[in-house]
């Protein structure tokens, strides 16, 4: 369980993130939602210690992130996986490599054929099998956003971040990464947290939902109480698109 | 002016976490031979080309300054080789190498850090700074040496072969003034330049790859402002230096 205790943070004078406290829980995917620009990555640069909050703390399982030592801050950081909103791929590696590195990296008790069997058997899990030797440039950009989510998830992390994992990607796409990024969490019990503006994870995957409004905590709740609530400016959001729109009006 | 005394201080932060043991010394040397192969190979060409062109320009015009009878014959080879050694190779190809190696180093290090990569080697819980940085210092120290005595040999060769095609002097007085009243210390002094200059271009540019904050705009920015930065510190050091050792 991840706690967002209180934290802030500034950008010289400008305050992008205001007092936001929330709660991440385990097993669950909890997704930070919110318009562009209002501060959802930023918040989970705050998460993984990226960025430093100036006020506030983040709590893992109780231990204040950013006041742990730099070994336990490592030793942490070794159980958590990222997906950036660009990938991020290692582009002088191919997509083997790339998963491998942090194999390489952060368990160095194993034997080469135990860590290509781990790759392996991510790369398949993310049906991206036949990639192996390909480089990133050489991908579409939901092969690069899966190749991203196997390097992630390929040391057996018990926290997973994603920012905006589906966005740019066609509807089916998309779904598809959610469907996976759910799977993986619940058969994993992993302690999941997704950025994303897409209305369609929200009602899919929000098992733990935490909506930011320009830096502000505006909501809490999950995709089961996030049609029916009275916040106009959650509603505001939810309800910007005029098929949204339509449906509401429908039932 | 405190601006500059911000990035300055930056800049010895960099080099503190850049100077940590690496974590993993498979993987640095790994990196480290791909870096030497990468500098090594990738500038010989240009290297040898300038160095050759160089060589036969100060010795056609060493030769026509000197052009008197009551001077030496061998005065041409000996200043031909002393400028070779103790100033242009050092220091001219150096800032050659600044535009060559420097520039790559700012845009391999810059483009990981747009992209976010630099970001993910920091969740994965990896110094950036080290793993990606210190291979590529230790690489231009051993390298660029290499290089700077390549090219004076180059050079050299290069005055040889001007003087066997015109004849401004004859091929024996410029051997004859090669290899006369030949200093060790002027080789110790040009290493020792060399050695610095390698120091500056690897940690400048990539210092300024390092903390590039924005996207593909700043990248040629920062790459510009590498450039110009370590050959100006590298102007200034040769200064320096030469105030030192001579
Ligand atoms: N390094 C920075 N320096 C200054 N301001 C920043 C920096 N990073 C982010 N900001 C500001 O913080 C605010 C929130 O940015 P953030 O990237 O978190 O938005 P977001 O919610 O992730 O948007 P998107 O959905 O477009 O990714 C923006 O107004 C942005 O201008
Ligand atoms: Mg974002």
């Amino acid at each position: 369980m991840i706690e967002v205790n209180e934290v802030s943070k500034y950008f010289g004078e400008k305050k992008v993130l205001k007092q936001i406290s929330t709660v991440f829980e385990e097993g669950k995917v909890n997704l930070i939602i919110g318009r562009s620009g209002s501060g959802k990555t930023v918040l989970m640069k705050c998460l993984v210690g990226l960025l430093f909050p100036e006020e506030g703390a983040v709590l893992y399982d109780g231990r204040d992130f950013h006041r742990l030592s730099a070994d336990a801050k490592k030793m942490l950081r070794s159980e958590m996986g990222m997906v950036f909103q660009g990938a991020a791929l290692f582009d002088s590696l191919t997509i083997q490599e790339n998963v491998m590195f942090p194999i390489n990296m952060l368990q160095k008790d194993k034997s080469d054929e135990e860590k290509l069997e781990r790759v392996n058997l991510c790369l398949k899990r993310v049906d991206l099998q036949n990639a192996n030797n390909l480089y990133p440039a050489e991908l579409s950009g939901g092969m690069k956003k899966r190749a991203a989510i196997a390097r992630a998830i390929a040391c057996n992390p018990k926290y997973l971040f994603c920012d905006e994992p589906n966005s740019g990607l066609d509807p089916k796409t998309a779904l598809i990464i959610d469907q996976l990024i759910i799977e993986i969490t619940h058969e994993y019990g992993i302690t999941t947290i997704v950025n994303t503006h897409d209305i369609n994870s929200v009602i899919t995957i929000g098992e733990s939902i935490s909506f930011i409004y320009e830096g502000n905590m505006e909501w809490r709740g999950n995709k089961d109480n996030v049609l029916i609530s009275d916040n106009e400016l959650l509603n505001d959001f939810i309800f910007a698109q005029p098929l949204t729109q339509k449906i509401r009006d429908l039932s | 002016m405190i601006k500059i005394l911000e990035i300055i201080g930056e800049y010895f932060l960099f080099l503190w976490r850049v100077f940590s043991r690496p974590e993993k010394w498979h993987e640095f040397f790994k990196k480290l031979i791909y870096e030497m192969n990468a500098m090594g190979v990738g500038s010989l060409l240009i290297v040898s080309i300038v160095a050759i062109t160089m060589g036969s320009v100060i010795t056609i015009q060493t030769a026509l300054q000197i052009e008197s009878s009551w001077v030496p014959a061998w005065t041409v080879g000996f200043t031909v080789r002393t400028s070779v050694i103790m100033e242009l190779c050092p220091t001219i190809i150096s800032l050659l190498l600044v535009g060559n190696l420097g520039s790559r180093i700012t845009s391999e290090i810059g483009s990981m850090r747009v992209t976010e990569q630099i970001d993910a080697l920091e969740v994965m819980g990896i110094n950036s700074a080290s793993f990606l940085v210190l291979p590529k210092i230790i690489a231009s120290l051993i390298v660029n040496p290499i290089l700077i005595v390549i090219s004076i040999f180059f050079a050299l060769l290069g005055g040889y072969v001007t003087v066997l095609l015109t004849g401004v002097v004859s091929a024996f007085d410029f051997i004859d003034g090669l290899t006369s009243f030949f200093r060790m210390y002027d080789v110790y002094y040009a290493l020792t330049k060399t050695f610095v200059f390698a120091f500056v271009i690897s940690t400048v540019c990539s210092f300024y790859g390092y903390r590039i904050e924005g996207g593909a705009l700043e990248l040629g920015e920062a790459n510009t402002k590498g450039i110009v930065v370590a050959s100006f510190v590298v102007l200034v050091l040769n200064l320096v230096i030469t105030q030192i050792m001579l």
